[in-house]
């Protein structure tokens, strides 16, 4: 009985010194969601700490309430604590416990609807710059971004401008997946025949791990993709590299690489006209236009 | 890894090393029980007393080994991922097996070991608990029972016939659809979870119908034991989210077999129709098996603390309030599909606020155990280690329903941590704090103290091992359902530490096990028939039951029945007198159950195949099956006075 105590107190002690060693050393930046790296990862994290804060006031108590009434009233001779097999109601103890919970849940779903709400749209830009816009088909099992300001095309992977407003629309010409940049922000998904706006912005230069995070099938765990967020004269500059050197993606392309398999990164100087459009569309779009978000940004 | 039953049907010659091992152990394991089943002559006895059985008991315990077996193949599938997993880049599973495993994995585990560790608990106590003979409806029972194991057949031979579903236990279209998903392995997946689901909504219908109308004289609502309460809570959520599952795999079956298009992509099909479908039962369902969970605790720690319940009502009106606002909050599970800041809003509250009646039964638990005088025996041991469990997954449960924060967390092996810790802390404690508490009312002994907790701590430990480094992997960026990654993401430590505790588990469960083959033949056996000193009806009784259940109907005045008249020594109250005996009015056996589960099992595998004639055979005996019973008059008989009394003599009641 006695080892079983202490063996479950150094359990608790050891988790609780897990919990801690993991915000400390969060630091470290493979703790992707405790390093973010743009405002809309950095809110959803102040957003989880608030969240952990207030969970914190309810669990601790509870286990460490646990604890002691296990070992107080334990069924051990001589035990000298009160036994009342009778006490069952008590109105103060039961309006302490509906009512910690209920203020819990009031702040915590206040602060759920802001953030929601902000989220929606675009983060504060850094730089004065305008919102630029991205359009993310998923593929079987690859991902295609296409710039309509540029009209080029990558695969794989994405550069953005540093402290500007990116404007994701995310659709799928393949299974849904979802499109995740962890140091960036939150995921949503891309589904065949619809066009959901995912806000993003990295305020500092960097690589960036991106993966889906739905599962697609066979390729599924092989879906990385990366964001490159550079400043603003070195995207221009790509951009001008991409536009004079890279093969323009074809009709014919564009088939290829919605055949299911996996491929490297590959670059492209332009695509087919409204080729984003007509996925949707194609998809499933042309029923169900209630459910494009996006619906005015498309034509071009 | 050649997997060509992908392409084309190659039904049993895969040239899969891993399928002909799988192959040979069911041939083997066939080829065992027919040998001890001839040689013992046991044939006759398992005809009788077992498969035409329409005895709750007998169906309980029946539910309870399909259970059982049920955990140890979805755990080995679990250590299988897991021995993947434990380091990056690892070739132990290809992407076509290991996607297969997640799938039955989590389908198996939540329809094939939960759900009937929840109905064997409920034919085991609730007309026990209630002071009923059977329940409402015995033939029904027996049907359910057949309907969930032929189910269950149905889903486990896909792993060597044709291979296993590989879409998730989700099985979200359209990646479940025939034009991702070409092959039998998904049809197996809808026509078991069919088959077992209408299983499942007759049990529902039939619970209710007992609890309602069979209670003993004088047990009002308000003095029922908190385990028949959780049922009723359970059951309403079981027959009012199951037909939504019903119908969302018919018509994904309709799709894949018909070649319509409700939830294709092309030809104006929703997929994301689906997908509301399958979480209006989804998360009903997660209560569907908590629920009796709670029940068991409740039941437990006031019995071990040799006290009453604290706040019986809040614990009777919680449970309710969970069961009605568990419907508002299944598109928590899409926070991510776009929709929009009002429902995301309403959605993220609404999971939020059921945390508030969860958080009031646990205050209630501890409550109980103040000033009480606990005893550590294996029931209450698994409930202490449950409330730490249950705690930290509900809050990360809250985290989860911040939607803001989902977005980050959605699909992440931190969702992965969470659920694993409601359903193996939440539900699978609860079923194992359930099968040392009524091990002995339904067999006879009791189970060795010193194997259990061996296997509670081999348990407890492991859990936390394999699972909390899951809620790190997580902020790290890991995707769930990956069947292998990179090396250089720093996930590789945390990865191995929790396979080993995933095996630490796998060890639990052999100890659990072994201590149950132990007992046995050397365990306690249980003489008075209330070897916990009890509170509710079921332990007036002796262990086990006949099969009659109670000679007399008692008469009901109080809440904790059996404890009260301990308390007042007028236990002898319960005890029947031979003047109050009557003939007693019993079901008869049927072998109809059982060949209507042949028959949908026939039909379910003619569907998969697409052999429309085995499919129709199975439909048509189905309904012959229906009709002869339907002509039936003679379904009962009573047992004679005599008998009854000559019985409870013999059991020294007398
Ligand atoms: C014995 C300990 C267990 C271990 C080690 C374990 C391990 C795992 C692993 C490795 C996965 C796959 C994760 C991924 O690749 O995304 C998984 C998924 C899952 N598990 Fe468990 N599991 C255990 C027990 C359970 C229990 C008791 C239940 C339910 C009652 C359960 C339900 C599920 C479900 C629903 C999934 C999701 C499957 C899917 O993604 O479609 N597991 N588990
Ligand atoms: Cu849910």
């Amino acid at each position: 009985m006695k080892a079983g105590k202490v063996r479950r107190r150094t359990l608790t002690y050891a988790g609780l010194g897990a919990a801690v060693a993991i915000f400390l050393t969060g630091c470290g930046t493979q703790f992707q969601l405790l390093n973010p790296a743009g405002p809309v990862a950095r809110t959803e994290l102040n957003l989880f700490d608030i969240s952990i804060v207030l969970i914190l006031i309810v669990i601790v108590p509870v286990i460490g309430l646990l604890l002691y009434i296990v070992y107080r009233y334990r069924d051990i001779p001589g035990n000298t604590a009160p036994y009342d097999p009778h006490f069952s109601d008590n109105r103060v103890l039961e309006f302490i416990w509906w009512g910690i919970p209920i203020i819990i849940v009031a702040i915590l779903g206040v602060v759920t609807v802001r953030t929601t709400i902000s989220l929606a749209q675009p983060p504060g830009s850094t730089s004065n710059a305008s919102p630029m816009t991205i359009e993310v088909t998923s593929l079987d099992w690859k991902w295609l971004f296409q710039y309509p300001g540029h009209k080029l095309a990558t695969v794989n992977y994405a550069e953005i401008p540093v402290g500007v407003p990116v404007q994701f629309i995310l659709t799928s010409n393949a299974p849904m997946n979802s499109f995740w940049v962890p140091r960036l922000g939150g995921q949503e998904y891309t589904m065949p025949g619809m066009a959901l706006r995912l806000w993003l912005q990295a305020n500092q230069p960097g690589d960036y791990y991106g993966h889906g995070a739905n599962f697609t099938g066979r390729g599924f765990a092989h879906t990385t993709f990366h964001v490159i967020a550079v400043p603003m004269a070195k995207y221009d500059q790509w951009v001008k590299h991409v536009k004079t050197t890279a093969p323009a993606l074809t009709l014919t392309g564009y088939k290829n690489l919605a055949i299911p398999n996996v491929v490297g990164e590959l670059t492209y100087s332009s695509y087919p006209a409204n080729s984003f459009y007509n996925t949707v569309m194609n998809d499933g779009g042309r029923f169900m236009p209630s459910t494009m978000q996006v619906e005015t940004s498309l034509h071009h | 890894m050649p997997i060509s039953h992908l392409s084309h049907w190659g039904l049993l010659v895969t040239g899969d090393p891993l399928l002909y091992g799988a192959d040979a152990s069911i041939i083997l394991a066939s080829v065992g029980i027919v040998f001890v089943l001839t040689y013992f002559k046991k044939w006759k006895w398992l005809w009788r007393e077992w498969l035409t059985t329409v005895d709750h008991k007998r169906i309980g315990i029946m539910y309870l080994i399909a259970a059982v077996l049920m955990l140890f193949r979805a755990g080995t599938d679990a250590l299988m991922m897991r021995t993947q997993l434990a380091l990056p880049n690892q070739h132990f599973l290809g992407p076509e097996h290991y996607d297969q495993i997640f799938t039955t994995h989590g389908t198996i585990m939540i329809f094939f070991m939960a759900m009937p560790f929840i109905f064997a608990l409920m034919n085991i106590a609730v007309p026990l608990q209630i002071g009923a003979r059977d329940v409402a409806f015995p033939y029904l029972n027996a049907i359910s029972f057949w309907l969930f194991f032929f189910g269950a057949m149905l889903l486990n031979l896909s792993f060597v016939i044709g291979g296993s579903p590989d879409a998730g236990w989700t099985s979200y279209a359209p990646l479940a659809g025939l034009h991702f998903d070409p092959g039998p392995g998904e049809n197996f997946y809808l026509l078991s979870l069919q088959i077992t689901g209408i299983g499942s909504i007759a049990t529902g219908i039939n619970f209710l119908a007992t609890i309602f109308k069979m209670r003993a004289p004088g047990m009002t609502l308000m003095k029922m034991p908190l385990f028949t309460w959780s049922i009723v809570a359970t059951n309403i959520l079981i027959i009012f989210a199951f037909p939504a599952l019903a119908v969302a795999l018919a018509l994904l079956l309709i799709d894949r077999i018909a070649g319509a298009h409700f939830f294709t992509i092309h030809a104006g099909g929703l997929p994301m129709m689906y997908i509301n479908m399958f979480w209006i039962w989804g998360h009903p369902e997660v209560y569907i098996v908590l629920l009796p969970a709670f029940g068991v605790f409740s039941e437990v720690v006031a019995t071990f603390s040799r006290k009453t319940i604290f706040g019986y009502k809040a614990m009777v009106s919680s449970m309710l309030v969970i069961s009605v606002v568990s419907y508002f909050v299944w598109a928590h599970h899409f926070f991510t599909m776009g929709g929009g800041v009002s429902v995301n809003s309403f959605f993220a509250v609404a999971s939020m606020l059921i945390g508030i009646p969860t958080g009031v039964k646990v205050f209630n638990w501890m409550f109980t155990m103040y000033r009480g005088r606990i005893r550590m025996k294996m029931p209450m041991l698994w409930t202490i280690a449950f409330i730490p469990c249950f705690v930290l997954g509900g809050a990360s449960g809250m985290m989860l329903a911040v939607a803001p924060v989902d977005y980050q967390f959605h699909n992440s092996y931190f969702l992965v941590a969470h659920f694993h810790e409601m359903l193996i802390g939440g539900v699978v404690f609860g079923m194992f704090a359930a099968l040392y508490y009524w091990w002995p009312k339904v067999f006879g002994f009791i189970l060795d103290e010193k194997w259990g907790r061996w296997a509670f701590w081999f348990w407890n430990i492991g859990f936390y091992v394999c699972f909390e480094p899951q809620y790190a992997l997580g902020l790290m960026g890991m995707q769930r359902r990956m069947y292998t990654y990179p090396s250089g993401m720093g996930w590789t430590a945390l990865n191995f530490i929790s396979t080993i505790g995933a095996f630490l588990m796998g060890i639990g469960f052999l100890v659990m096990a072994g201590g149950i083959v132990y007992s046995i033949f050397k365990g306690e056996r249980d003489l008075t028939g209330d070897p916990w000193d009890g509170r509710t009806l079921e332990w007036s009784l002796p262990s086990p039951a006949p099969h009659y259940n109670f000679a007399v109907i008692p008469t009901i005045t109080d809440r904790d029945q059996w404890w009260t008249l301990k308390e007042q020594g007028k236990q002898d109250t319960l005890r029947p007198r031979p003047e109050d005996i009557q003939p007693i009015h019993m079901p008869k056996n049927s072998a109809k159950p059982f060949l209507i589960g042949v028959a949908f099992f026939a039909a379910g595998f003619g569907f998969v195949f697409n052999w429309y004639v085995l499919a129709a055979a199975g439909l048509f005996c189905i309904v012959i099956l229906l009709l002869v019973r339907s002509f039936e008059y003679h379904s009962d008989y009573h047992i004679p006075v005599d008998e009854v009394v000559h019985t409870e003599t013999a059991l020294g009641r007398l």
